[in-house]
């Protein structure tokens, strides 16, 4: 029951800020038309068939690494504007408290995903089956899960905004760019396809490529256990700082 | 130690030899008091003297280096939900959710705190007319004024029916009407349930006017304690203002700002 209020008010802050949806929703959409529509002809000339199909997946997968860090990174506005202080003194567990935030945070970060999703059927996208798309949400879910316990060990590290742009920069960045969001992961130079391995988003796009259009670079087992297997491990690193954070 | 004064029941908190170090610099420098039951307790002191950080530590939000707190018999850093569920707190700014209405801060607030829901709903309507808030109850809360945000924070933190309430400088920005409808019914809800109210203050006349006992810290240390008559008795002075300002000194102090006060600048250019 705290748990899920606390979800809730992730939700219905989610809701009710449509400046942000929108916001939120036009960088993917840029992405997906500008170079799906312009690298489309070349891509297809080299044999790789549809860029669109293949981007999208891709997208996806961008746009839920934004909104997941993000929504991890509230954290710092909770505390700047005092609500954690709310949520600190209140009869419950420090992991209670990052699990529902984090919950609301994932849950937020995926409902943005189904519409990037929805928005790029509308421009062209065409998924492999219906089964494949459905299946797509709890593993985008776990890769929101992933992000969004990033973004509150990044708050907890952080003391304001300031150092939001630097992690954009260094951190958020590199993790959309070298996914193979935008580029297939085959024929890459050594060090390229090392660092990409390195990457969690990889294995989140792939997933996604697998179930959408059916095809993959990894094993869709391994995807899923590398993500998982983050994910624990960020979770348990996420309670942890979130802990230490001080008010 | 007298461990016997230390056992009383009659005593809601108690703080024994408390120290809080922030790197080098003592905050908190081995301080020893004690609130009774129903007691309307004042804790005065310049800026930076160590008040807030004594509040965040009887609040569980922060632990001691040393010493011993007991709140109602039980230490907050050993038992802090235990704690937790018996105090309520009003802090010095705002700890609302802008984004949600007045009525769901308040029932977020008795979520949290185990409020059973016909329970909570019948407190909420209540207490929330009291505050002249119930029909008001759906906005959201960035739409109030500071005196209705203060006023739902009060509501709020009342709803689990606390046996102590904290305030950090509840009074802050506040108008002439606004504060004494507040005290009125904060000393109302003291006579009547008996609940213990814990606050602090920079404005004298309301701590000679409200509390029954005054304890004043600077540098860390408790400099003064007792009744407002005690204290300009001891310092030979008029007010308490006087006797404050005897005790503590004329000079300014400085408190360097947070990371928090640059952010709050910087608010308008993150918001959207």
């Amino acid at each position: 029951m705290k748990i899920y209020i606390l979800w809730l008010r992730q939700i219905k802050r989610y809701l009710r800020s449509k400046s942000r949806i929108l916001g939120s929703l036009a960088q993917p959409l840029l992405f997906l038309l500008a170079m799906g529509y312009g690298f489309g002809s070349v891509f297809q000339k080299a044999g790789q068939g549809n860029y669109i199909n293949f981007l999208a997946p891709g997208i996806i997968g961008m746009s839920i690494i934004f909104t997941s860090v993000f929504t991890g990174i509230e954290i710092i506005w909770d505390r700047q504007f005092g609500f954690l202080k709310e949520m600190m003194v209140a009869p419950m567990s420090r992991l209670n408290i990052m699990i529902g935030r984090t919950m609301g945070g994932a849950t937020v970060a995926t409902m943005q995903g189904i519409i990037v999703l929805m928005l790029s059927m509308l421009f062209g996208f065409h998924p492999y089956s219906f089964i494949g798309v459905l299946l797509t949400i709890p593993v985008m879910f776990l890769v929101a899960l992933l992000f969004t316990a990033l973004g509150t060990m990044i708050a907890s590290l952080l003391d304001d905004m300031q150092g939001f742009q630097l992690i954009m920069n260094f951190l958020i960045m590199p993790l959309f760019f070298l996914s193979g969001a935008l580029f297939p992961l085959e024929g890459l130079p050594k060090v390229m396809s090392i660092i990409t391995k390195l990457d969690p988003l990889s294995y989140g796009v792939d997933a996604f490529r697998y179930l959408l259009i059916n095809s993959s670079h990894y094993d869709i087992g391994l995807d899923i256990a590398v993500l998982s297997i983050i994910t624990g491990f960020f979770l348990l690193l996420g309670g942890y700082f979130f802990k230490k954070i001080q008010i | 130690m007298n461990s016997d004064l230390f056992m009383d029941t009659n005593k809601i908190i108690n703080v024994k030899n408390l120290i809080k170090k922030f790197g080098d610099f003592i905050a908190v420098d081995d301080i020893s008091f004690s609130v009774d039951k129903g007691e309307i307790f004042a804790f005065l002191g310049p800026n930076g003297a160590g008040k807030s950080t004594t509040i965040k530590m009887l609040t569980t939000l922060l632990t001691s280096n040393s010493g011993d707190i007991k709140i109602n018999g039980h230490n907050p850093a050993i038992e802090p939900d235990l704690v937790r569920r018996m105090f309520g707190i009003v802090f010095q700014d705002t700890s609302l959710d802008d984004e949600l209405t007045a009525w769901e801060n308040m029932e977020f607030h008795g979520v949290l705190y185990d409020v059973p829901k016909k329970l909570r709903r019948e407190r909420i309507e209540s207490l929330m007319q009291f505050v002249e808030l119930w029909d008001r109850k759906d906005s959201l809360v960035k739409e109030f004024s500071g005196g209705m945000k203060r006023r739902l924070e009060i509501a709020r933190g009342l709803l689990h029916h606390p046996k102590i309430i904290f305030l950090d400088e509840p009074t802050l920005g506040l108008d002439p009407q606004t504060r004494n409808h507040m005290w009125e019914y904060l000393k109302d809800l003291n006579k009547k349930e008996g609940t213990t109210i814990f606050f602090t203050t920079h404005y004298m006349e309301e701590a000679d006017r409200i509390a029954d006992k005054i304890a004043i810290i600077d540098h860390g240390k408790i400099i003064a304690s007792g009744t407002s008559a005690e204290l300009k008795k001891d310092t030979k002075t008029e007010s308490l203002e006087d006797a404050f300002l005897s005790l503590t000194g004329n000079v300014i102090r400085e408190e360097s700002a947070t990371s928090v006060d640059h952010m709050r600048t910087n608010r308008r250019m993150w918001r959207k």
